[in-house]
């Protein structure tokens, strides 16, 4: 298509035109835009508003709802300024040169039109805002007011549908409230991936389908879709044959045939312009007025997602994704958005409490105290414990930098110890070795904008669906534009590698340096040529701490490629914890605690005379350590005992620990243990800020009034009733002490480690390698009070190849035993198309706490054969079952 | 202290700001003077108003013995409507919270579910507090209501000894239950929608409503009401409900 020439414009004075601008006018006033603007973003960019419904910044132009209607006048080929025959929808519209556009403000035609679209989209419409959820931030209803008659002239009956379908337990689908702008549809298809159905029918009768087997032609379902209950049309067992993913609540078909599962539907809610879309968690609890909206950032993961908190009356109703370009555009998972009620549950600890111990050292009761006694008594018993040994002190990866900072310098100034690691979950000294290398100190690295912008990604130890959701979308985003290719190095490709479009490069849990090795020679020489490119990434997750020679190999890989390489934790507080110093072998800002340099740097900062110079105890270490009275008594964060790598040891330890003080939001196994514990506030209650994994700084408000204290608080107190001042009162005190010491370190970093790679384990028959990863919705602490989330997580299964499962003679969808020596674990197998010799559970859902159950760690060897007898009907063993 | 002058302080000389006038005039009253007979008879005069007044009607309201009548739109307290069958008309849309330019009204709104319908629909007003400390009587919420559940009654006996008690609660605000109606919850009228209730079309609780009620509650104190007024659409089913009723059949 040959471009015209700018004709030269009617109105005299021209502004010069950019290169590659395009010069136009909306509403008589001139404007140049990059080529290829819709005229509606332009006329953004001016100020002037175009009523829309479908159109959306993030998704690709639909024209669906027709609202946006605007009269454009030309240059047709001969040159002359022409009128459009009829208005054009400005959100498909690109702006060419010379281009005149009249929207409402100018031209009669373009109002009349926007006012005939709106008749008819509220013909169907049920005046229902009073009951409707949306009522109150309804595009619909402000732009009816804005530019719809006022006076309706529809005398006919309105077309209806029952309502509301529950699209999943927490979706509910009010089709008669929809206008058919297709943004969920989208949303669905291009962002998420994970599309529930699309237009069905036409005319009046038009609507967000169902599954319908007549329509769709699935051949596994012999129902129709007009109403009946999508689940129960097929027994659970023969859907686990589909191999999909299945959640746990009952849940409409989508568009596969199998239950709709998504980790973002929530988003869909949210961008919904009308009432259509609404979450049962939300439905009818309140009205925009009631509520006061402060932003937050999301506690689930390490991606530091923009919210907004939405309470009333001292209590979260919703959170909504907040904006921000730069992080989570505007999309969150369903975790970030459903899960706040645990800030409330109902076994929040509101007063200090206070253990009695006998003098054989059996404990009494946890009895209710003043803060000024339980501040005393845990003051003294640490005393005693120091003395005794010293105090191990195990923050969890859930705290804000404020508080990781302040248990760093509680440990290493009060109670003069570097036993300090904030990691709950399976670690390694490589792994100490990698973070102070390659991520403490480094300030902001790889970011989101550098992952939608990257060649190549490589995946090692990460699955981004379930372990970084907001990655995820990211990831796609590159993909879906033909930026990006994605390589894996897993066991086995998940749904979420599926819709990155991405290699799976198999291996089997423990092998993962041999094949990151093995990137750049024989068959993956193409990769590691790709992963030479300019911004091409290696994404490590957690996970392979626990694989010995991993983490080198990756550092390996880096050096040879250059691509550079992002650590991607689970939880929100690992990097800020890493950054702070919340480590045994690393002082705040990544200088090491054996550089004598850093040291006295940091001692001069904190105003000690020296700091302990020997390398603490890891977190496995510490645990040991109190277990066996080496360490005098610990001080635990918010740690959950099933999260470390090891539980029973963990329960042990803090059983035979002289002294327990935790610093709790809830009550946990370990405050059951504790000789005191003092309550702290959940983020909602408190100002402070995360260090995303990309190492920005994420800083919150606190949301709601009250009294609760964060832990950097309660950590100054304790100081002070021992005589030290730490001087962490606030978070401006912390960063008053913190900042200057997380800039640049310029001393030496740590060296990288290099740790051979161990030798794969024998698998003798019956037996598997262990494979798991979190799933995104599981039987975490953090999703506790809320059944309608809880409905929407994948079902537990077990998945293994079809050899493995052949071996141990399983047929797929029927139930396996996962056993070792600590415990079983019963699930249904799926067969999937997978690395031999291997079994995949999920980490940490209901029925599979694999640490729990098993004692064991992805890479270890379990037994693997069917299920002793038909236990579990429904497939997932309750933890006594497994237990016992 | 206040009984020891200050003697310190001198009076200044000359007073130099405000000049005196020049000369002083000798009061004079501005009141007509009366003629003598007029004087001598004057407390008798003002005794006339009280006199002339020992024969007119009496003004004084026998309050709170005799209780005033206000005029029929009269602002008083607000009250909760119920459909015919009883059911509550509230949804608990918050449209009068939103109205209310005194931020004295507060909802709470919940789902109506089989086992507890409260009103028509999907929707109902679980909390409904109105504060009159601070509501000013004026109005808006009646006329922002959409299902006309919150209108004005002429009651204007606002008053108490605490705050807390001024806070008016939905089952303080609630309308009685007229001779008929069948407590709430109980499911809707069958086969119809919250259109027809607003319609009017609903006018009194159905037999099934009675039985759903008999069997869930037999104890209810509008049952029979509730029984005998459904009784005139359908004898056959009231009767059925009659019998067992008493006896407190078991919930299914």
């Amino acid at each position: 298509m040959t471009v015209t020439a700018p004709k030269p414009p009617a109105a005299g004075q021209a502004p010069e035109p950019k290169p590659d601008g395009v010069t136009f006018t909306i509403d008589g006033i001139e404007t140049t835009v990059p080529k290829g603007t819709l005229v509606i973003r332009a006329a953004e960019q001016l100020g002037i508003q175009i009523p829309r419904f479908c159109d959306h910044p993030l998704l690709a132009p639909a024209g669906a709802c027709r609202q946006c209607l605007v009269e454009v006048w030309a240059p047709g080929r001969d040159g002359k300024v022409a009128k459009m025959p009829k208005p054009q929808a400005s959100c498909t519209l690109t702006a060419t040169p010379g281009m005149d556009v009249r929207t409402q403000r100018t031209s009669a035609e373009a109002d009349k039109a926007q006012h005939g679209v709106m008749e008819l989209l509220l013909i169907n419409h049920p005046l229902d805002c009073p009951v409707c959820d949306k009522g109150g931030e309804c595009p619909l209803q402000n732009q009816a007011m804005s530019n719809g008659r006022s006076q309706t002239r529809f005398v006919d009956v309105k077309r209806t549908f029952p309502k509301p379908i529950a699209v999943s337990t927490e979706i509910l689908l009010d089709r008669e409230r929809c206008i058919l702008c297709q943004r969920c549809t989208r949303f669905s298809r291009e962002i998420a991936g994970d599309p529930f159905i699309d237009l069905q029918k036409r005319g009046a009768m038009q609507q967000i389908g169902r599954f319908d087997a007549d329509v769709l032609g699935f051949a596994g379902a012999g129902v129709d879709g007009e109403d009946g209950a999508a689940d129960g049309t097929l027994a659970f067992d023969d859907r686990v044959f589909l191999g999909a993913d299945i959640p746990v609540g009952p849940a409409e078909d989508d568009e596969s045939g199998s239950p709709f599962a998504s980790y973002f539907s929530g988003n869909t809610v949210q961008i919904c312009p009308v009432g259509a879309l609404t979450n049962a968690a939300y439905r009818f609890r309140a009205r925009p007025f009631d509520l006061v909206s402060t932003p937050g950032v999301a506690e689930h993961d390490s991606s530091g997602a923009a919210i907004r908190v939405d309470h009333r009356r001292g209590v979260v109703l919703r959170r909504l994704a907040g904006e921000d370009p730069e992080v989570n555009e505007e999309w969150i998972t369903d975790k970030d958005r459903f899960a706040f009620t645990w800030q409330s549950a109902a076994d929040r600890i509101t007063t200090p409490l206070v253990r009695d111990r006998a003098e054989d050292g059996t404990r009494g009761e946890l009895h209710p105290a003043s803060w000024a006694e339980a501040l005393e008594v845990a003051a003294h018993g640490l005393e005693q414990a120091r003395a005794a040994g010293g105090v191990g002190v195990l923050p969890g990866g859930r705290l804000t930098v404020e508080d990781a900072y302040a248990y760093g310098k509680f440990a290493r100034v009060v109670l003069g110890t570097n036993d300090v690691d904030l990691r709950a979950r399976p670690h390694s000294d490589e792994e100490l070795a990698f973070l102070g290398h390659a991520v403490a100190g480094t300030g902001l690295g790889v970011t989101f904008r550098d992952l939608e912008a990257a060649p190549t990604v490589l995946l090692a130890g990460l699955e981004a669906e379930e372990e970084a959701g907001v990655v995820f979308l990211r990831l796609r985003k590159g993909v879906v534009a033909g930026r990006t290719t994605v390589h894996a190095v897993a066991p086995l490709a998940s749904r979420g590698l599926e819709r990155l479009d991405g290699t799976l490069l198999r291996a089997a849990p423990g092998t993962e340096p041999e094949v990151l090795d093995a990137v750049g020679s024989g068959d993956l020489a193409d990769l590691g040529a790709a992963l030479g490119a300019e911004g091409a990434l290696i994404l490590v997750g957690e996970r392979l701490a626990a694989v010995p020679g991993a983490l080198s190999a990756v550092l390996r890989l880096s050096g040879r490629t250059g691509a550079r390489v992002a650590w991607i934790p689970r939880r929100a507080g690992e990097r800020g914890g890493v950054e702070a110093g919340a480590l045994p072998t690393l002082l705040p800002g990544g200088r090491p605690v054996a550089d004598a340099a850093a040291r006295v740097d940091v001692a001069a900062a904190w105003d000690v005379e020296h700091l302990p110079a020997e390398p603490g105890r890891d977190t496995a270490a510490i645990l040991a350590a109190a277990a066996d009275g080496t360490l005098g008594g610990l001080l635990v964060g918010g740690v959950d005992v099933r999260d470390l790598p090891d539980p029973a040891a963990a329960r042990a330890a803090l059983a035979a620990a002289g002294f327990v003080v935790s610093l709790e939001v809830r009550a946990s196994e370990v405050t059951a243990l504790a000789d005191v514990v003092l309550p702290v506030a959940p983020p909602v209650e408190r100002p402070g800020t995360f260090v995303s994994w990309e190492g920005r700084v994420r800083p919150f408000p606190q949301a709601l009034t009250s009294t609760a204290m964060p832990d950097h608080r309660v950590l100054d107190a304790l100081a002070d009733e021992l005589g030290v001042t730490l001087g962490l009162r606030t978070v401006a005190e912390v960063h008053a002490d913190a900042d200057p010491l997380t800039g640049e370190w310029d001393g030496a970093r740590v060296a990288a480690p290099d740790v051979a790679a161990a030798e794969p384990p024998a698998v003798a028959p019956g037996h598997a390698v262990l494979a798991s990863w979190h799933q995104l919705l599981d039987a975490g602490r953090l999703q506790d009070g809320e059944p309608f989330l809880a409905g929407t997580a994948k079902r537990p299964v077990a998945r293994l190849s079809p050899a493995t499962a052949a071996a141990a003679g399983v047929l797929d969808g029927a139930l396996l035993t996962v056993a070792t020596d600590a415990g079983s674990i019963t699930l249904p197998a799926v067969v999937t198309d997978m690395a031999d010799h291997v079994v995949w559970l999920p980490t940490a859902s209901a029925g599979s706490q694999v640490r729990d159950a098993l004692r064991a760690v992805p890479g270890d060897l379990v037994r693997v054969g069917p299920a002793a007898d038909g236990t579990a009907a429904d497939g997932t063993a309750t933890d006594e079952e497994v237990t016992a | 202290m206040a009984d020891t002058p200050d003697k310190s302080v001198e009076r200044k000389g000359g007073g130099g700001e405000v000049a005196r006038p020049a000369t002083v005039r000798p009061y004079e009253s501005l009141i007509p003077k009366r003629s003598a007979v007029a004087d001598a008879l004057a407390p008798a005069a003002g005794f006339g108003v009280t006199i002339k007044n020992f024969f007119s009607r009496t003004v004084t309201e026998q309050y709170p013995f005799e209780t005033a009548p206000v005029k029929p739109r009269f602002h008083g307290r607000h009250q909760l409507n119920r459909y015919p069958d009883g059911l509550e008309k509230c949804i608990g849309c918050e449209l009068c919270a939103w109205a209310c330019p005194a931020d004295a009204i507060y909802v709470e709104a919940s789902d109506n579910t089989p086992e507890k319908q409260m009103s028509p629909g999907e929707r109902f007003g679980s909390v409904y507090q109105i504060n009159y400390l601070r509501c000013i009587f004026c109005g808006l919420c009646i006329e922002a209501c959409p299902t006309r559940a919150l209108t004005m009654t002429n009651d204007f006996e606002l008053a108490g000894p605490t705050r807390e008690g001024l806070i008016y609660e939905k089952q303080d605000l609630l309308a009685p239950l007229a001779e008929g109606m069948l407590a709430a919850p109980h499911p809707m009228v069958e086969g119809t929608t919250d259109t027809e209730y607003y319609r009017g079309e609903v006018t009194g609780p159905t037999p099934a409503q009675v039985d759903w009620v008999a069997e869930q509650r037999p104890d209810d104190p509008t049952l029979e009401a509730g029984r005998r007024r459904a009784g005139g659409t359908s004898a056959p089913a009231t009767a059925s409900a009659e019998a067992p009723a008493p006896m407190g059949r078991e919930p299914r």
